[in-house]
């Protein structure tokens, strides 16, 4: 079957934002004469500034896993939590089910953004056409878990402001919180900045 | 081919986009990551940088430690954290692994101590109450040495004197340790000036010496002169004042403790002592204030007597200054004479005498007598003589007198050259009393009582007789007499009544008296108003004397002449 006409073939632009569609005069720094927006047929330099914002945030992602994210202090007995160890200290006192809901939203899903991002971006600069359809979904994928990706965040910053007991139990943050954070939100942006038209910029062999 | 000629006209009637200004270099982007790593660089760096040495301590037994949780404090500063927990090689000990801090680094030098702070509740107190909840952590106690280590022993009790804690350290001897333990707390005017350090027996077992540490600024009233004593438990005595009950404090009577003090009078020659000078430690203030007793002397004195009442410490007098102490009675077979002696030893302090003492012993030196046993010759010569007295009637306690006895008997045999020293003894006062009641009895045995009795039996059956006698013969005579005499003393009663001859004859007299007296008178006044009637006669009108005044005078004049 024959392919569709791209639009770059047909020498049109579309807007990203408002949808109008405009003659590719071909000039830089072209604008929606519509809305104002930019215009460009993919996103540009899309693949750095994914790469750069996902190397960003696996660097980052190191020190919220090492550092201590959270102190609890309860009756005088300090103690300092990192991730994993919080994870292991739910899964050893009795809640192995919030054990696993911390685990797959502080390690599966960071870790698994990680992979599929890098996995499209390669696949996507290679130019291959395996797997459009599945590609496709993960992206999606990615972009609907971004938003549950703060719950160890959220968790800390709920109990830091809740449990202020004084001497007989209280929650600080830790510094680790913060790269966390810092994580979730570069890799956010990461699948933010990768343009999915990428996946199927390439010979239509298989269509 | 068509396909490709269809943009244009699909195109045709739609709008070109504007030109906007230039947009941002897209390769900035490479600075997000390039940050990122610049961060964890810098919190590596800062890691590696804040990473101190790590030291292995040795424990009893790890309770109360929890590896990644305890951490090791100075001054109350964390300084470190125990990062591992495991048994020594022949499983005997708890080796703990401890990350100190760069800043603390200094801390691991040869001398430093480490312990586990627990809470802790003794007699002196209770520490550590805010390790209950929070957990326990490892105190420190930084050395002075200069010298890196990194293998140490953990105390298991904290010390009690730190290094940087300002004071002196003595040395006390002691002939046990009492109640003391190290903590204890030592008085100076009641006031706690600082604890015993450390205590360990002597080499030869024979006494314990100690280590204490009195804080500064109290360490200058250590000095030359400063006794110190047990202050542990309540000293009650009795004296002629009344009960007296003497503790330094309430923690001492259940804990222990040493008091200080200077010797009572006055020291010219005081002054603050150095570091680690030994001083004695006694039983009782009694006893730490009492003059030195100098270098004791053995005695050993023989008694025939019992001696029931005397003990082991009965304090051995002169002239009634306490200067020994009885240490041993032990009994003897003599075979020749059949008795059973009793040896009695005693350790004497001759420089409790005092100047006594002193000149004695010039006077020894002076003749060569190095023992002072020539001079004790002399005075066994004199009659100095032991003596068990009894010091409390009551209990019967025995105590030991020495006194020159005047009139002691003569020692026929006395070894001056005998060692220990023997002093002669003399029966107590208490058997010299029971001896001399002896003898009274026994001279009342002799008066023969019997005899006595029949004498006075015989004397008054005589006497029985004699007054018999007297009720017979002489009493019915003795009644005659008294007859007669009452005749006698009534003629008499009739000689003196009011109409008896004499009686009237005596009144008559009387008058005749009276009478003449009154002539008497007559010629008295008479011859006062007409002295020269005596020479001349009486004058023929003469007037009555009666008359005789100033206003009758006129008359006598004028008839004159």
């Amino acid at each position: 079957m024959a392919a569709l006409p791209r639009a770059h073939e047909l020498g049109l632009i579309g807007c990203h934002v408002c949808g109008q569609i405009c003659r590719d005069t071909q000039v830089d720094h072209a604008a929606c004469p519509r809305c104002g927006s930019s215009l460009h047929r993919r996103k540009p330099y899309s693949a750095a500034r994914t790469w750069a914002l996902l190397i960003a945030a696996f660097i980052f992602y190191i020190p919220a896993n090492v550092l201590p994210i959270m102190r609890t202090v309860s009756l005088g007995d300090v103690d300092d939590n990192t991730i994993l160890s919080g994870v292991v200290e739910l899964w050893v006192k009795g809640s192995p089910d919030l054990a696993v809901i911390v685990f797959t939203a502080s390690i599966v899903v960071p870790m698994l953004k990680f992979l599929v991002m890098s996995t499209l971006l390669l696949s996507a600069h290679r130019g291959t056409s395996w797997a459009r359809r599945q590609r496709a979904m993960l992206y999606r994928l990615v972009e609907f878990i971004g938003y549950w990706s703060m719950l160890d965040v959220f968790v800390v910053a709920l109990l830091t402001a809740l449990v202020q007991f004084g001497f007989f139990s209280q929650v600080e943050p830790l510094p680790g919180v913060v790269y966390f954070g810092l994580t979730v939100i570069l890799t956010m942006l990461a699948s933010q900045s990768f343009d999915p038209r990428l996946i199927w910029d390439c010979k239509d062999e298989d269509d | 081919m068509t396909d490709h000629n269809q943009p244009p006209s699909v195109g045709g009637g739609l709008p070109e986009p504007v030109v906007r200004r230039k947009r941002v270099n897209a390769a900035w982007i490479w600075l997000v990551p390039a940050v990122a790593a610049l961060v964890g660089l810098s919190l590596v760096i800062n890691a590696w940088r804040q990473q101190g040495p790590a030291i292995n301590i040795s424990f009893q037994t790890a309770q109360g430690l929890e590896s990644g949780k305890t951490v090791v404090k100075y001054k109350d500063v964390v300084i470190g954290k125990v990062t591992n927990i495991r048994l020594s090689q022949d499983h005997t000990k708890v080796i703990v692994k401890v990350d100190l801090d760069k800043s603390a680094a200094g801390i691991a030098v040869s001398d430093s101590r480490f312990w586990v702070v627990r809470p802790r509740i003794g007699l002196g107190g209770v520490s550590g109450i805010d390790t209950l909840l929070s957990g326990s952590f490892i105190g420190v106690d930084v050395g002075k040495s200069s010298q890196p280590q990194t293998d140490f022993v953990g105390l298991e009790n904290p010390p009690s004197v730190l290094h940087d804690s300002r004071g002196k350290s003595y040395i006390l001897h002691s002939s046990d340790l009492g109640s003391l333990d190290i903590g204890s707390p030592i008085y100076f005017r009641r006031i706690q000036v600082g604890r015993v350090a450390s205590y360990k027996l002597d080499e030869d077992g024979k006494g314990v010496t100690m280590q204490i540490f009195v804080d500064s600024p109290y360490d200058r009233f250590v000095s030359t002169e400063s006794r110190f004593w047990n202050a542990s438990g309540v000293d009650v005595s009795i004296s002629a004042d009344g009960l007296k009950l003497n503790t330094q404090s309430l923690a001492t009577v259940l804990a222990g403790g040493v008091a200080f003090n200077d010797a009572p009078g006055p020291h010219p020659s005081e002054k603050p002592v150095p570091e680690n000078t030994t001083f004695t430690l006694f039983d009782t203030q009694a006893n730490a204030m009492a003059p030195p007793d100098g270098e004791p002397s053995y005695i050993r004195m023989r008694f025939d007597q019992p001696v029931r009442g005397l003990t082991v410490d009965s304090p051995v007098e002169f002239r009634g200054i306490n200067f020994g102490r009885v240490v041993s009675i032990r009994m003897d077979y003599d075979e020749k004479t059949n008795k059973f002696p009793i040896y009695v030893g005693a350790l004497i302090y001759p420089e409790r005498l005092g100047r006594a003492h002193s000149k004695l012993q010039a006077i020894a030196k002076s003749h060569g007598d190095n023992d002072m046993s020539q001079i004790v010759t002399t005075m066994v010569a004199q009659g100095l003589r032991a003596q068990a007295k009894v010091g409390n009637l009551l209990t019967g306690q025995l105590y030991i007198s020495l006194d020159i006895v005047p009139n002691a008997p003569k020692l026929t045999e006395y070894d001056p050259n005998a060692r220990p020293l023997e002093i002669p003894t003399i029966p107590g006062s208490f058997d010299k009393l029971q001896e001399q009641m002896a003898q009274i009895v026994d001279k009342l045995d002799k008066i023969p009582f019997d005899a006595i009795g029949n004498n006075l039996n015989h004397t008054l059956a005589d006497l029985d007789t004699t007054i018999k006698q007297l009720n017979g013969d002489v009493l019915p005579a003795f009644k005659n007499t008294l007859k007669g005499a009452n005749q006698t003393l009534g003629t008499a009663n009739n000689a003196l009544s009011a109409d008896s001859p004499l009686q009237q004859n005596l009144s008559s007299t009387m008058q005749e008296l009276q009478r003449m007296a009154r002539s008497l008178r007559v010629l008295t006044d008479y011859l006062n108003t007409q002295p020269s009637s005596l020479i001349r006669g009486r004058a023929k009108d003469a007037p009555p004397v009666s008359n005789g005044s100033p206003s009758t005078a006129q008359p006598q004049q004028g008839s004159k002449p």
